[in-house]
């Protein structure tokens, strides 16, 4: 098994979600995670984040703090899963269930930081 | 080089001919033992430098692909068991166990050792390079060098990019397959009609590119056409029952029966319209008719079934102007309706127009080719 994070892109909106909207979320959020589950994956971890008009970064050099994102995006990064799967294949599979609705997710693998350092 | 120089000539066509032929087929069983794909490269590297060296002293074997899987195969193991700490820190290549596939049968110099019961591990190659995972440039890149043998340099020469730039590309392109486990497998049925879609995609697109490349190496193209015709076999003896892969060999075979009339002596390119039509391959267009026959046979053929067979009425008609039109006209509607695939949208509308235009010209007194 080796471990992804899936990160969740999509418009944001500034209006604050229906309750349907959120009852919909909610549920579809539900799903996925059941349908990882009986798929033979398994979620690690996984979050929603407050709208990027609440982030704030700092940066390297000179340790700035600047309002906002790090990279600004159309699409902005809306939350995350870190999950568990044999191979890419089911990995993407999980993806593809995931909810994002207005975008779509990004799939990185997790680096191993327990072994040797990284081969050129 | 000294080597090379001493071997004779019959050795050095068996082994360009082994290269060609059984390439695949023995760094795909290699792939299976290594768990890595360079590593597993770099066996069968030294099994075909090997064979030059044995094959001069001991003549060319019955079968070489089974030589030079042997020698291959045996390579992988000594370097698993040289580097067994080594392995530990490398992460596998998902889909193959170098431990539950390490058999005892390669322990002696084997150089009759019976691959046979090997199985064919080409199509899992395939369709790892071609993995949706990688981009376009580097699924192709990933298949010349690893399913047609071509080195870096070749492709580069190929693609018009450096051979660094090229380099750099496989690299990253392997570098994903292992960290992001893309895993060493035919996909599993579900899943099977879009994987092979890509696979014939790249494999239509290295014909392409060999075949209308404005520029570049007159050789290096033509050795693109034979490669995709190769790949486009294979595909066809591996997996004979899909009805795509009949539709691509069969346009691959169509379209190339058209190689030597393409050009005037000057290099101009020739239409359709000016080809001289008895110097087509007859053969070919005869082998392909009976793909597409096949091809069409059954459901809703796909695009490159659709495709051959637009081909087909165009090798079969006797002349330009007595083609069939409202048969190609039909078939660039059926094609149009298939065409979810995006590189198409483009260009059918247009050559359906372009057919179109002639079917009501021919039907009309002031057609050109009627006059």
């Amino acid at each position: 098994m080796a471990k992804y994070l899936i990160l969740i892109y999509g418009q944001e909106s500034d209006a604050p979600p229906t309750p349907d909207q959120w009852d919909w979320m909610m549920q579809a959020h539900g799903q996925f995670a059941q349908a990882v589950d009986q798929q033979g994956g398994k979620i690690l971890g996984g979050e929603a984040l407050q709208p990027t008009a609440t982030a704030t970064s700092v940066r390297n050099d000179g340790q700035a703090v600047t309002d906002g994102p790090f990279v600004e995006t159309k699409e902005a990064l809306g939350g995350f899963y870190l999950i568990e799967a044999p191979d890419l294949d089911q990995a993407l599979a999980f993806a593809k269930l995931c909810p994002a609705p207005g975008g779509g997710v990004e799939l990185r693998p997790i680096m191993d930081t327990s072994g040797a350092p990284p081969s050129a | 080089m000294n080597q090379v120089r001493q071997a004779s000539a019959e050795v050095r066509g068996a082994l360009a001919e082994a290269h060609r032929r059984e390439w695949a087929f023995v760094l795909a069983a290699t792939v299976r033992l290594a768990g890595d794909l360079d590593v597993a490269e770099e066996c069968v590297q030294d099994a075909f430098v090997a064979a030059l060296t044995s094959w001069t002293q001991r003549g060319i074997p019955a079968n070489p692909g089974a030589w030079l899987t042997a020698t291959a195969r045996r390579r992988a193991l000594d370097a698993l068991r040289r580097d067994q700490t080594l392995r530990r820190k490398l992460p596998l290549l998902v889909g193959t166990d170098p431990a539950a596939s390490a058999p005892l049968e390669w322990e002696g110099e084997g150089e009759e050792a019976d691959v046979s019961q090997l199985p064919d591990d080409r199509l899992r190659l395939i369709f790892t390079c071609c993995h949706p995972a990688l981009a376009p440039e580097a699924q192709v890149a990933l298949t010349l060098r690893l399913v047609c043998g071509l080195t870096t340099l070749e492709i580069a020469h190929a693609f018009l990019v450096s051979e660094p730039t090229m380099a750099a590309r496989i690299t990253r392109a392997k570098k994903k397959i292992t960290l992001a486990r893309i895993p060493y497998r035919v996909p599993p049925a579900h899943e099977l009609p879009d994987r092979l879609d890509a696979v014939l995609t790249v494999t239509h697109l290295l014909y392409t590119t060999g075949h209308t490349a404005p520029a570049g190496d007159r050789l290096v193209r033509a050795e693109l056409v034979e490669r995709s015709l190769d790949l486009a076999r294979m595909l066809y003896t591996l997996m004979p029952d899909d009805r795509e892969v009949r539709g691509l060999l069969a346009l691959l075979l169509l379209t190339d029966a058209r190689r030597a009339t393409r050009t005037a002596t000057n290099g101009r390119l020739l239409l359709l319209e000016e080809q001289d039509r008895s110097r087509w391959d007859r053969q070919a267009i005869g082998e392909g008719r009976q793909l597409v026959d096949q091809a069409l046979r059954r459901g809703r053929p796909g695009r490159f079934a659709l495709q051959a067979a637009i081909a087909a009425v165009h090798a079969e008609a006797p002349s330009y102007a007595d083609t069939d039109w409202p048969e190609v006209l039909g078939l660039y509607d059926l094609l149009l309706n298939a065409s979810w695939e995006f590189m198409l949208h483009d260009r059918v509308p247009y050559q359906g127009w372009v057919a179109d235009r002639w079917r009501t010209g021919c039907r009309s007194a002031t057609a050109p080719g009627s006059g």
